[in-house]
């Protein structure tokens, strides 16, 4: 089903205008890479796709669905089939990770079960699974302030993982984590859109990453999507152009040996 | 890299553990309360509850009652403002005595240092005995000396509030600015002179807001004593319960709740003007 | 070299202040006068003889086992009817600082902030009086009636730890689907429980002074004990529960002051 956006500009509530005219088509069991400097509007054009915010113009189709014209729990429903991997994971730290990789499934829980899990897991196999791909086993039942930042990370994908939506969007998924996790993660991202179908799209800082793993690749820049191109055509020049702001080189993945 | 699959959650047997323990503290509590959530409806009950609730629309506005209520009004604002008076008679050299800013054995040695620790501490223990007893404790014992009325609360206020006032002064002037007082002790004032000029420039904002702070709170105090018999609203809303008069309950509830807001506007105001 | 300082007269009388010192003196003493109340007269001879008179009937206090056991009982009995209520109240008020913090919309807002003022603004003791009515004498009236006050109390204390908290949390699992109950469950609770829990317990503190005296009107614990043996004229029996009282309190606050210390060290 994946999603479709058209002629898409959104302004924030002070005038300043974050997206522009944007049109972009992902079929289902795409993977999408989407890159561009600092500010350039990545994050609010995952927050739209998530229904996070509404756009000042134009039109977004979300699996199949316009999610501002449909009653709040139909709303709902759509939302527990999307999965956002939030840069700096949102998860209260005194909780209990395994706790917080249940609650990726709360949108699909009856009350009770809800209810039920917070004083005794109603799942512990599923959520360890999840840890298991991401190297993380031994912290299941570890509170959430005991993690470092890159662990932290990895259980917010652990959550995502576990909600198995139809469309993952990932804002910056591993930027806390170094080359070999990063690696891992996106990995397990891409499998995990690969194995159900689902649409992924994750904007990434490390442009070396995104060719690596993602076979489209878009750019965007002060708003504006400037190409939107399989990765084998994504030349050092377009790169360039793109990051042209940016101080020095093009950001990939700090790596300790020189090129 | 193979882990052994866990299936069980480590923290299960402590939080079985809580359960149990919440439960043997639980099971005792309900039956020294005496809870029984039948009483609610129970239909005997329920009805004495109905009939009572049910007069309280309309609330009882005839004009002889309403005289009543305004003069049993006006006697409360007198009580707490009157209790209040009286308590800072008491307060002021209590918390003064208390203060270890003007103490003048803290500065250099003298001979009668024990003496002004022990007088000290029997002040401490004073105040705490004050404070202690709650003030309807004192309302009651004094309503058997003094008889039924307003005289009973007013001294009530004014034990208990005194109290918590010395207490509140003294440390209001304890964290407050202390090298004026100290200097001027150091040279050779007395403690009294030393307070009025050292302290009370500074902290007289402070101590005059939380004054009035307590008059509000003396306000809702003076309705709570009159029902054992210190007059005022309270006393008034006892009797008209006593007799299941809906309707008059609710009429003094209403003026209550408009008094308590009234209360804590002029407070407002007047600490307003103060600053 | 120097530019010129504005200097203004140090503020020595300040008229407002002088005027409401004036006013505030003259409705005291309007008051003094209205309850016909000479404070003179409470130092004549005649009241002080018979203050000391009365005063000496509670001496010496009743201190017989059979009546420590009952008192024991009584401060048992004050202490479960604090316990109970806070504790009551504490669940009540989580289910309510939903909707108390705006959760639930506007109105939902509106209603409860309404129902939460209500329930504290009427004091302890006359809500204890209305259980009397509804229950009958005894503990359970007492417990009712703080369990009522308590939760308009907390309501509205746990409402806005709420309204202060980032909402991060919880709006992510919006996102992803929850609805508010759970993503407030899972979002926001494991965030604020330590404040709402320190909220509860100094309540439960001031609940446990409350409920000795809510036996004036009936509703059980030590008040109850002192209301009956006054009326039976008993004073010495009286003055052992007026210390048992006191006793209590000293020690709930020598308790929760420590407990304060400790709680400042260990975040320290």
């Amino acid at each position: 089903m994946g999603f479709f956006l058209q002629q898409l500009s959104f302004e924030h509530s002070n005038g300043t205008p974050a997206l522009s005219q944007i049109s972009l088509v992902a079929q289902a069991g795409e993977c999408i890479a989407v890159i561009g400097p600092s500010g350039s509007g990545k994050t609010t054009l995952l927050n739209i796709l998530a229904t996070a915010l509404k756009p000042s113009l134009g039109t977004a189709v979300v699996l199949g669905e316009n999610p501002w014209k449909l009653s709040k729990s139909s709303l709902k429903r759509l939302r527990s089939k999307i999965g956002l991997v939030h840069q700096a994971p949102p998860i209260p730290l005194r909780q209990r990770v395994i706790t917080a990789i249940l609650a990726g499934r709360l949108g699909q829980w009856p009350l009770w079960k809800s209810i039920l899990s917070l004083v005794y897991p109603v799942d512990i196999a599923g959520p360890q699974s999840c840890l298991e791909r991401l190297d993380l086993t031994d912290k299941l039942f570890d509170r959430c302030d005991c993690l470092s930042g890159g662990q932290l990370q990895r259980v917010g994908v652990a959550r995502v993982m576990y909600q198995a939506p139809q469309l993952i969007l990932a804002d910056e998924p591993v930027s806390a984590m170094d080359p070999v996790l990063s690696d891992l993660t996106i990995g397990v991202l891409i499998e995990e859109a690969k194995k159900r179908n689902a649409t992924l799209v994750a904007s990434l800082h490390a442009v070396d990453i995104a060719l690596r793993w993602f076979p489209r690749i878009i750019g965007i820049r002060d708003g504006q999507m400037i190409f939107d191109l399989p990765s084998s055509e994504v030349s050092e020049h377009i790169l360039r152009e793109l990051y042209a702001s940016e101080l020095g080189g093009l950001p990939i993945q700090a790596s300790s040996t020189a090129s | 890299m193979q882990t052994s699959i866990i299936s069980r959650d480590p923290a299960t047997p402590y939080r079985l553990m809580g359960l149990l323990l919440a439960i043997a503290i639980l099971w005792p509590m309900l039956q020294l309360t005496q809870f029984e959530p039948k009483l609610l409806i129970d239909p005997n009950n329920i009805q004495v509850m109905g009939d009572f609730l049910v007069q309280f629309f309309p609330p009882n506005i005839e004009a002889t009652f309403l005289s009543l209520v305004i003069k049993a009004t006006v006697e409360t604002l007198a009580m707490a403002t009157a209790g209040i008076a009286l308590a800072m008679v008491i307060a002021v050299p209590l918390g003064l005595i208390i203060s270890y800013s003007l103490s003048i054995s803290r500065i250099g040695p003298t001979s009668d240092h024990q003496f002004a620790q022990s007088i000290r501490f029997l002040a401490r223990s004073l105040m705490l005995v004050l404070r202690g007893i709650p003030e309807i404790v004192w309302a009651l014992l004094l309503v058997r000396v003094f008889g039924l009325g307003a005289i009973a609360g007013v001294l009530a206020i004014a034990i208990t509030y005194g109290g918590m006032l010395a207490k509140v002064y003294s440390e209001i002037l304890e964290s407050g600015n202390t090298l004026p007082a100290r200097a001027l002790i150091l040279s050779g004032s007395n403690r009294i002179a030393a307070f009025l000029y050292g302290l009370l420039p500074g902290s007289a904002q402070e101590l005059a807001s939380y004054t009035v702070y307590r008059w509000e709170c003396a306000v809702r105090a003076s309705v709570v004593m009159g029902f054992v018999g210190a007059g005022g609203l309270g006393q008034l809303m006892d009797q008209s319960m006593k007799m299941l008069n809906g309707g008059e309950v609710s009429t003094i509830l209403v003026v209550f709740l408009g008094l308590v807001l009234l209360a804590d506007y002029i407070s407002l105001i007047i600490r307003k003007q103060l600053a | 070299m120097s530019t010129p300082i504005n200097i203004q007269p140090a503020r020595q009388f300040c008229l407002k202040c002088l005027l409401t010192l004036l006013i505030v003196f003259g409705l005291t003493i309007a008051s003094f006068i209205y309850l016909a109340l000479n404070p003179a007269n409470l130092f004549t001879l005649e009241a002080l003889k018979n203050i000391t008179e009365f005063i000496g009937r509670f001496f010496p206090p009743d201190l017989s086992p059979d009546f420590l056991d009952k008192i024991w009982h009584g401060v048992l009995q004050t202490l479960a009817i604090s316990a109970l209520a806070t504790l009551i109240a504490a669940i009540f008020s989580l289910g309510l600082s939903l909707p108390v913090s705006g959760r639930f919309g506007p109105t939902a807002k509106g209603i409860t902030r309404f129902i939460c003022n209500f329930l504290r603004s009427v004091p302890e003791l006359v809500w204890a009086a209305l259980m009397v009515l509804a229950v009958g004498l005894g503990p359970f009236a007492g417990t009712l009636a703080l369990m009522l006050h308590t939760t308009g109390v907390l309501g509205r204390l746990f409402g806005e730890s709420l309204e202060n908290h980032p909402t991060v949390s919880s709006n992510a699992l919006m996102l992803n689907g929850s609805g508010r109950v759970t993503s407030f469950l899972y979002g926001t609770l494991p965030g604020i429980a330590p404040q709402l829990l320190s909220y509860s317990l100094y309540r439960w503190e001031m609940n446990i002074r409350m409920a000795t005296i809510l036996g004036f009107v009936g509703a059980g614990g030590l008040g109850q004990m002192l209301y009956y043996e006054l009326s039976l004229l008993r004073e010495a029996q009286a003055s052992t529960v007026i210390m048992a009282m006191l006793v209590l309190v000293i020690f709930v606050d020598f308790v929760s002051n420590k407990l304060r210390r400790i709680q400042m060290h260990n975040q320290g």
